[in-house]
């Protein structure tokens, strides 16, 4: 206890460039910075009885909205290839403008083949066929007679990430790099469950998902994902799945990239080999340095984001901040994060929130102390099978610059004397 | 009771749990007929093309009426992705152009996309001998099959794509 007082206030560094120990974040050391920010003046003026304290407030919503104070909390679009190719593109997710591990359904992001199909729950059906002793058809009402099991899962998509293949850094805030990676509770029925009940073939090894949507996106899955830990979800964070998300039923693939994650799931067949879809070959391959290309390349390998601070947010003055983010891993669960604040130069572990789920993102938090002068923010996550996040030139040696998808190298933000944060390569 | 009859008795408890819990059965059978309108995917093998054909003479139509607004004449791109060239643009230190001909592995890959998905505004409203024609044109802009080689269900399969050993499996595959 008493050597416990005697560090408050000394705010201890753990790494460069005011990275402090995560102890501060549950002593208090940071009381002494708080000085500037007591305000003089008359207690009236600084506490004014408003308006609304005056009146009773608004009445009772049947479906409840953000306040019209977070107007700008937006999901970012990037223009489609020409305007009349709606539905081809992607909105992503304002990570910086949001805290803790859960992305809000409405802000969930969103990357669709052809635009989202308006389903009718009642004329829609999922049939499970091909290698199976009886060919099935279920509809919503079947499914909802399930026993049913809920998980919190990170979707990321695999192009999530992409332009920093590019040669030059991109100045782009964090929705346009990173906001292709969201977080839901997802409830539904095992796959496994539906197969079982089908009677798999011993010759099949794979099955083909397939969604509703108007391209009918279709990706070949591993038999042993499916039986593992599939789920085919009807609701998300409680409530029936979005219609971007794949109402009214979608397929998690926990770790695994986004796009096999299909919406709007109306089929799977069940077979001994791949179908070579299009988007398991000319897209969602990775070409490397030489001309061949990894296929079927299924989890998100381990990664990790600051989140805040960020572009678009400020830093204000010099002193306490907490460096806050995300890490996941496809593979398992998140282990340890660090951080850094001179470009990887030192790190300090960060501490991380509970819960700690596999394939799940976990907050992490650290303590920092900005002097007022440049620095660069990184974290470096490790999961629970000990693989690191590897450096951007560490990644690049492996595989090239080349292959779009997949890019989980160390990503580093630049803080400038104003405050301003900005993607650079360190 | 001893306690190994009573472990018995565990055992054959939890031996009869299995059949009790696959009781939960709600999904409807369905003939392999009633599915068959469903099933658009085709493999490598190409056993599930359908009937029909068409050549690369009779695709060219179908491509400037339906395809070029978005794919450009001849494949070469548009607001929507090239289809044609981009040969030795996968090599070592090039900005790659990954196409039908430079990049995709099967021919059989490019019936079920443009059957399933294209085009963009209408999918699914082609005819199969149109979908057979305009994947005829599409490899023959690629300058792998002739302009009157007859693509069918038995034919298609068998077109030898450029870059059909380009790819690998992921070193780090969990399964
Ligand atoms: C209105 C615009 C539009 C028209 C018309 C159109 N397409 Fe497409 N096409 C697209 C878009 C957009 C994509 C990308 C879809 C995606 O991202 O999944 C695409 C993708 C493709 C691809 C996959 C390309 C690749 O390298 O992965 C092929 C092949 C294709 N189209 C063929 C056709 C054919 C054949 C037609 C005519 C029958 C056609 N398209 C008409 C917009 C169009």
């Amino acid at each position: 206890m008493a050597k416990r007082k005697s560090d408050r206030g000394l705010a201890e560094p753990a790494a460069g460039n005011g990275i402090l120990s995560r102890r501060t974040l549950f002593e208090g050391a940071i009381a002494a910075t708080a000085s500037s920010m007591t305000a003089a003046g008359a207690a009236a003026e600084l506490l004014p009885v408003q308006a609304y304290m005056q009146s009773p407030g608004a009445g009772f919503a049947t479906y409840g909205q953000p306040s019209r104070f977070e107007d700008k909390v937006l999901r970012v679009i990037p223009p489609p290839p020409a305007p009349g190719l709606l539905g081809i593109g992607t909105a992503r997710t304002p990570l910086h403008l949001l805290d803790g591990m859960i992305t809000p359904s409405g802000l969930h992001f969103e990357r669709s083949h052809s635009g989202i199909p308006d389903i009718d729950p009642d004329q829609h059906r999922l049939v499970i066929h091909g290698l199976v002793r009886q060919p099935l058809m279920f509809t919503l009402d079947a499914l909802h007679r399930y026993p049913m099991q809920s998980r919190i899962a990170f979707i990321e998509c695999a192009g999530n990430s992409g332009a920093l293949n590019a040669p030059q850094p991109q100045p782009l805030g964090i929705a346009a790099l990173h906001g292709l990676l969201s977080c839901s509770e997802w409830t539904g029925v095992r796959l496994a469950t539906l197969l079982e009940e089908a009677g798999v073939d011993p010759a099949a090894r794979w099955l083909i998902a397939e969604g509703a949507d108007g391209a009918s996106m279709s990706r070949s899955i591993p038999l042993a994902k499916a039986m593992d830990d599939a789920l085919v979800c009807l609701y998300q964070n409680g409530e029936r799945v979005r219609p971007s998300n794949g109402y009214p039923v979608r397929l998690l693939l926990p770790g695994f990239e986004g796009n096999t994650n299909v919406k709007w799931l109306r089929r799977i067949k069940v077979v001994a080999t791949p179908t070579m879809s299009k988007d398991e070959t000319s897209k969602y391959t990775i070409l490397l340095k030489d001309e061949k290309a990894w296929q079927f390349v299924f989890p998100m390998e381990v990664k990790s984001l600051i989140t805040r601070p960020a572009p678009g947010i400020a830093l204000t003055s010099r002193g306490f901040y907490e460096i806050s983010g995300l890490a996941w891993s496809g593979n398992g669960s998140i282990r340890q994060v660090d951080v850094s604040a001179d470009g990887g130069q030192s790190w300090a572990p960060a501490v991380l929130q509970e819960p700690i789920l596999p394939k799940a993102p976990v907050r992490f938090r650290a303590p920092w102390q900005w002097n007022g002068g440049p620095a660069v923010l990184q974290s470096r996550a490790t999961d629970s099978t000990g693989m690191v996040q590897p450096t951007r030139a560490a990644f690049a040696a492996e595989r090239g610059l080349r292959g779009i998808y997949h890019y989980n190298a160390i990503a580093s933000w630049r803080i400038d004397e104003k405050g301003e944060a900005t993607n650079v390569y360190a | 009771m001893s306690t190994h009859k009573r472990l018995g008795l565990i055992a054959v408890w939890f031996a009869l749990l299995p059949s009790l819990t696959q009781a939960q059965q709600f999904g409807q059978p369905i003939s392999p007929a009633d599915v068959a309108p469903w099933d658009i995917s085709i493999g490598p093998d190409g056993a599930t093309l359908p009937p029909g054909h068409g050549t690369a003479a009779q695709g060219e139509a179908v491509y400037a009426a339906k395809c070029a607004a978005c794919h450009g004449e001849k494949g070469t791109g548009g607001p929507a992705d090239v289809l044609a060239g981009g040969r030795g643009s996968l090599t070592t230190g090039k900005t790659p152009s990954k196409t039908v001909g430079s990049y995709w592995p099967y021919a059989t890959t490019l019936f079920d996309y443009v059957r399933r998905a294209m085009p963009f505004t209408a999918p699914k409203s082609m005819t199969d001998d149109e979908v057979y024609a305009v994947s005829a044109y599409i490899l023959n802009l690629n300058g792998i099959v002739g302009i009157d080689d007859v693509l069918d269900a038995q034919s298609l399969p068998r077109v030898s794509m450029p870059n059909r050993n380009g790819f690998v499996r992921f070193p780090r595959d969990p399964g």
